[in-house]
């Protein structure tokens, strides 16, 4: 027997949607393979790797453990809403290799950016841990971000 | 079929729950939605949404105790400059997985999840945290202590849901959480120990050494009565009293048993003069 879709409205990188969800998607799925905008990666598909990191309500969360439903009534982007403008400092500074892991780095990177108060309790490698990288060492990232994080100058 | 029911009050909640006692309640989605591809009996149930259920998100500070709804986060304790009165909760949140995972995962989802490798239950537990259940016939406050029976084995009827997590709020002049992991940051604990001293007494928790996060009270009256411990082999019989690690994927009952005899003994040396 079918799953019945479920209707529900959020806010997708600045616009209102309306959409008939599967209950068994996860917001990476919704995203993916009903609204077109398959940025956002599926890596682990168990919140290891951050590939499929978008924004909730203005925070960083892994969408492959979001139920799609779950973000009824709320505020999600996703890297499309990112432009090269965005990312400058990280497209100089080898942040990126393969490119598998860049949509989730740059997601957590950009809600650093928007909260540098948070590198006064917290190192930018810290609040980066949930993005592995195989390709770069880290560094690439580090350096491209587009507030201080002394971390990386210390080195 | 999956089926969702979108609760719009707690109390609507609670009456789903009572109306079907196997429904999945579901509030951040890090522990439940894990390799949901492959999760085949999860995608069968009926899943009971929390999540948007404002009234659980509060924070209150009392008096005497911090209430935490039953969706306050990780990420909500870290934040929040309040929680220096209770520093085993903000070092225990950092643990867990990655921001990603501490934005979403919830205290009580932690406490409902009844992973012997919680995280989160070892510092509430060493606060003698007390659990608010919720059912059509009313509520009843289980201490968090109280709330394991077995391996994923819960106090909770099927019926109740957490509504609520109350900690005492008192004066400590020791507190310690220790996590041994493979690594820094997104790693499931190997060996886990929350650790506080109050008037109330000494509280020593373990996690991942036992089927449950568990108290270890031969441990604690070893330090209340201050039995001369000269070297971690001193707590093994304690040790060996309160808990019972097991071999499994991520490490050994033998490694077990002696970081966390090792880590006990190095965290109380400095303060207890029993220690030697």
């Amino acid at each position: 027997m079918a799953d019945s879709r479920i209707e529900i409205s959020f806010t997708l990188n600045g616009a209102a949607v309306t959409v008939q969800v599967n209950p068994r998607h996860r917001l990476l799925d919704l995203l993916r393979y009903e609204l077109d905008l398959p940025g956002s990666k599926e890596g682990c598909g168990e919140g290891e790797c951050g590939a499929c990191t978008v924004h909730l309500d203005g925070i960083p969360v892994n969408s492959c453990l979001v139920p799609a439903w779950q973000v009824r009534d709320r505020d999600v982007v996703t890297i499309e809403a990112t432009v090269a403008e965005d990312v400058a400092r990280m497209l100089d500074s080898g942040a990126t290799q393969c490119g598998a892991c860049t949509p989730g780095v740059v997601m957590t990177a950009r809600w650093l950016e928007a909260n540098p108060q948070l590198l006064e309790r917290f190192s930018a490698r810290e609040l980066m841990a949930g993005n592995l990288c195989r390709c770069t060492g880290y560094d690439g990232i580090i350096d491209g971000l587009a507030v201080a994080a002394p971390d990386a100058e210390e080195e | 079929m999956m089926q969702v029911h979108l609760a719009a009050s707690f109390d609507e909640a609670v009456r789903i729950k009572g109306e079907h006692p196997d429904v999945v309640p579901i509030a951040g989605g890090t522990d439940l939605l894990v390799n949901w591809p492959d999760a085949h009996a999860l995608h069968e149930r009926q899943w009971l949404d929390l999540s948007a259920l404002a009234e659980l998100a509060a924070i209150r500070f009392e008096e005497e105790a911090v209430v935490l709804g039953a969706l306050v986060t990780y990420w909500d304790v870290i934040q929040d400059e309040r929680f220096r009165a209770l520093p085993l909760l903000p070092a225990a949140a950092v643990t867990v997985g990655s921001v990603q995972i501490q934005t979403r995962g919830t205290w009580a989802g932690n406490i409902a999840n009844a992973s012997p490798a919680a995280d989160g239950v070892p510092a509430l537990m060493a606060y003698d945290a007390e659990v608010t259940l919720a059912s059509t016939t009313g509520r009843r406050v289980v201490p968090l202590a109280d709330f394991y029976h077995g391996y994923k084995q819960t106090e909770a009827r099927p019926n109740e849901l957490i509504e609520s997590i109350r900690v005492p709020l008192r004066t400590h002049d020791f507190e310690d959480f220790i996590k041994v992991g493979s690594r820094a940051a997104q790693a499931i604990t190997k060996v886990g120990m929350a650790i506080a001293h109050s008037a109330a007494g000494w509280r020593i928790v373990a996690n991942s050494m036992a089927p449950t996060v568990c108290r270890c009270p031969a441990l604690e009256k070893l330090v209340e009565d201050d039995e001369p411990v000269d070297s971690p082999d001193a707590l093994l019989a304690a040790i060996r009293a309160d808990v019972r690690p097991i071999d499994d994927i991520r490490s050994t009952a033998v490694y077990r048993e002696r970081v966390f005899s090792r880590v006990l003994y190095h965290a109380l040396l400095p303060f207890r003069s029993s220690f030697s």
